[in-house]
């Protein structure tokens, strides 16, 4: 798959609870989660970004809660894509789970500027940034979890593997 | 080469021979649970996944904590689906309200959780188990969902970093000073996909209810958990609990860690996380004099019997603050129960504080005790993150019992010794 869109950055340590606050944890709805993503920290911002932007994020993106909301609401705003120098790991497993691409990478990180425009190809692991000229080549992911992406995340894994049982018995 | 406790369990439960870190496995559940924010997706997710039933009817918890009782409308209708799905399902360990309790209280205490599992929950402080000698760890909605199809998860195996707690532990100085001091050093993303292995004499001479409070604030290092070895006071603790038979495991003295960090405790005052990051402790002794309009006692961190046993020291005789809310809030029934029986909760009333039935309600700004715009709060919990209790320009400071208890008598940040 390949992703277009503009960056916009955020600091290290950006938690779940200002990717979605609490309070509105009442629903799954994404669509209703989407209208409060991000409003602690910027009020405008699911009005400010577009269809198919890019966070670009410091280290430690996602920590806090184990709340799949956060980025089921980042991906229903609008969010195609997070890099960031480092996830909190029960946000990088559910952005996976879900099918939000994401990747670890200090370089684009330190180097990208908010506004910057991103091409990305999820598959090979390329980012090219379009506003800077400069081409990166990310480690692809395990082997295991590519398996999980290209089935359409760990919901049809998980399909995949009761037919297998079943067939088994 | 030895091994460590982690390592031992998760060889256990996998296939995979010569486990090594780094290495992704498919390892056997031996609990799975979620609660009434992260169930409703899960089990829509399970439903469709065309799963005809759940893993294992006995190994399965559905806990409805976060905005239960229920909160509003809408949190009524997402407890109801967690109540339908336990009854759809024949799921045992579904918790009403009565016998609810925040739920990495409760488990332990019914002894759902043992030594040597694997403990699969959909929620951040599962880590908490880890006080038992479990490999504990916290997931989202669809992870979970799978656990629930499968009986089993998927993970990386984590390097571990031992920690090691030697000297003596000062007046008043708790596990929740000791996590909040490691927190510190190593910083909200010290331990990011690692585990922590808490251990030394300190950690030996420690009740389990402090060391729950240690390991449940393991993943505000970024930790994949806590770990502590099971020991005479873990057996002690299990006696009339265990559910089922359990194992135990131990770190070998010649097993690898990624790193060692031996902290010397008798230097370790009372500690207090400023806003917003729970890295942010300083000693008691550099917070004093915060102007507080709440306090909150509770928590999946220190809402049991220990914790209330202190904040009663503390408060007997006491009058709370005119001007400061204190809201206590026992993590279970059981605890409860304790507390009535002790005398507590009429030591807390007469003291002029709220005492509420069960709820994590404040902790993640929910309900019952949210803070208005400027307002600030002592506090028992585990985060001090942005609007994490109420509205975004609110503050959240982090500390134990003791000092909750005692800044609540005076309105502002305080010692214990401040009130004796």
């Amino acid at each position: 798959m390949i992703i277009k869109g503009k960056v916009w950055k955020f600091k290290d340590n950006v938690d779940t609870d200002v990717i979605i606050p609490a309070r509105y944890l009442n629903t799954s709805d994404p669509k209703e989660l989407a209208l409060h993503c991000m409003e602690d920290y910027d009020s405008e911002f699911v009005k400010k970004i577009n269809k198919g932007d890019i966070i670009v994020a410091g280290r430690n993106f996602g920590c806090g809660s184990s709340r799949e909301h956060a980025p089921i609401a980042l991906k229903s705003a609008g969010v195609s894509c997070i890099i960031a120098q480092s996830f909190a790991r029960i946000f990088f497993r559910n952005a996976i789970n879900i099918g939000l691409p994401i990747f670890e990478s200090e370089e684009i990180a330190d180097q990208c500027s908010e506004g910057d425009f991103l091409e990305v190809d999820t598959v090979k692991g390329i980012i090219e940034n379009i506003n800077k000229g400069k081409t990166y080549k990310l480690n692809p992911l395990p082997a295991f979890i590519q398996n999980i992406i290209s089935l359409g995340g760990l919901r049809e894994y998980v399909k995949e593997e009761l037919k297998r049982r079943e067939k088994n018995v | 080469m030895g091994k460590t406790i982690m390592e031992k369990i998760l060889s256990a439960h996998t296939d995979t021979d010569n486990l090594r870190i780094g290495d992704i496995i498919k390892a056997r559940v031996d609990f799975t649970f979620a609660n009434d924010i992260t169930a409703p997706i899960a089990i829509k997710y399970f439903k469709e996944s065309g799963a005809r039933q759940v893993f294992d009817k006995k190994r399965v918890g559905l806990i409805p904590d976060h905005f239960a009782p229920n909160k509003d409308i809408k949190s009524a209708e997402q407890c109801k689906l967690l109540k339908e799905f336990a009854q759809e399902y024949k799921i045992e360990n579904y918790f009403e309200i009565g016998k609810m309790g925040v739920e990495h209280a409760l488990l332990p205490e019914k002894g759902l959780v043992l030594p040597g599992d694997v403990v699969v929950g959909a929620d951040s402080h599962t880590d908490t188990s880890g006080a038992l000698g479990a490999f504990a760890i916290g997931v989202g909605s669809t992870d979970l969902a799978a656990v629930m199809a499968l009986g089993e998860v998927w993970l990386k195996v984590p390097p571990t970093i031992k920690f090691i707690y030697s000297g003596k532990l000062n007046k008043w100085v708790s596990g929740k000073d000791l996590i909040l001091y490691t927190i510190f050093k190593i910083g909200v993303d010290g331990a990011n996909y690692k585990v922590m292995e808490f251990s030394g004499e300190v950690i030996k001479g420690l009740s389990m209810d402090n060391r729950f409070t240690m390991c449940n604030m393991a993943i505000e290092a970024g930790a994949k958990t806590g770990i502590i070895e099971p020991d005479e006071i873990t057996l002690e603790y299990l006696k009339g609990r265990a559910k089922r038979p359990f194992q135990i495991y131990n770190s070998d003295p010649d097993a690898r860690y990624e790193k060692i960090i031996d902290i010397d405790v008798s230097k370790i005052e009372s500690q207090v996380a400023f806003p917003h990051l729970p890295e942010n402790a300083k000693p008691i002794s550099e917070a004093k004099g915060i102007k507080i309009d709440q306090s909150i006692i509770g928590s999946c961190t220190n809402g049991r019997i220990e914790d209330l046993r202190i904040a009663a020291e503390i408060l007997k005789g006491q009058r709370v603050h005119s001007e400061v809310r204190l809201i206590i809030i026992p993590a279970t029934q059981d605890i409860y129960l304790q507390a009535v029986r002790e005398g507590l909760i009429d030591i807390f009333i007469t003291a002029g504080g709220a005492v509420s039935t069960p709820t994590c309600g404040p902790c993640l700004g929910g309900y019952m005790g949210i803070l208005a715009k400027g307002e600030k709060a002592i506090s028992t919990t585990n985060r001090n993150f942005v609007g994490r209790m109420g509205h975004p320009e609110s503050e959240v400071y982090l500390a134990s019992p003791a000092i909750a208890a005692a800044s609540a008598i005076l309105g502002r940040i305080a010692s214990p010794e401040e009130v004796k």
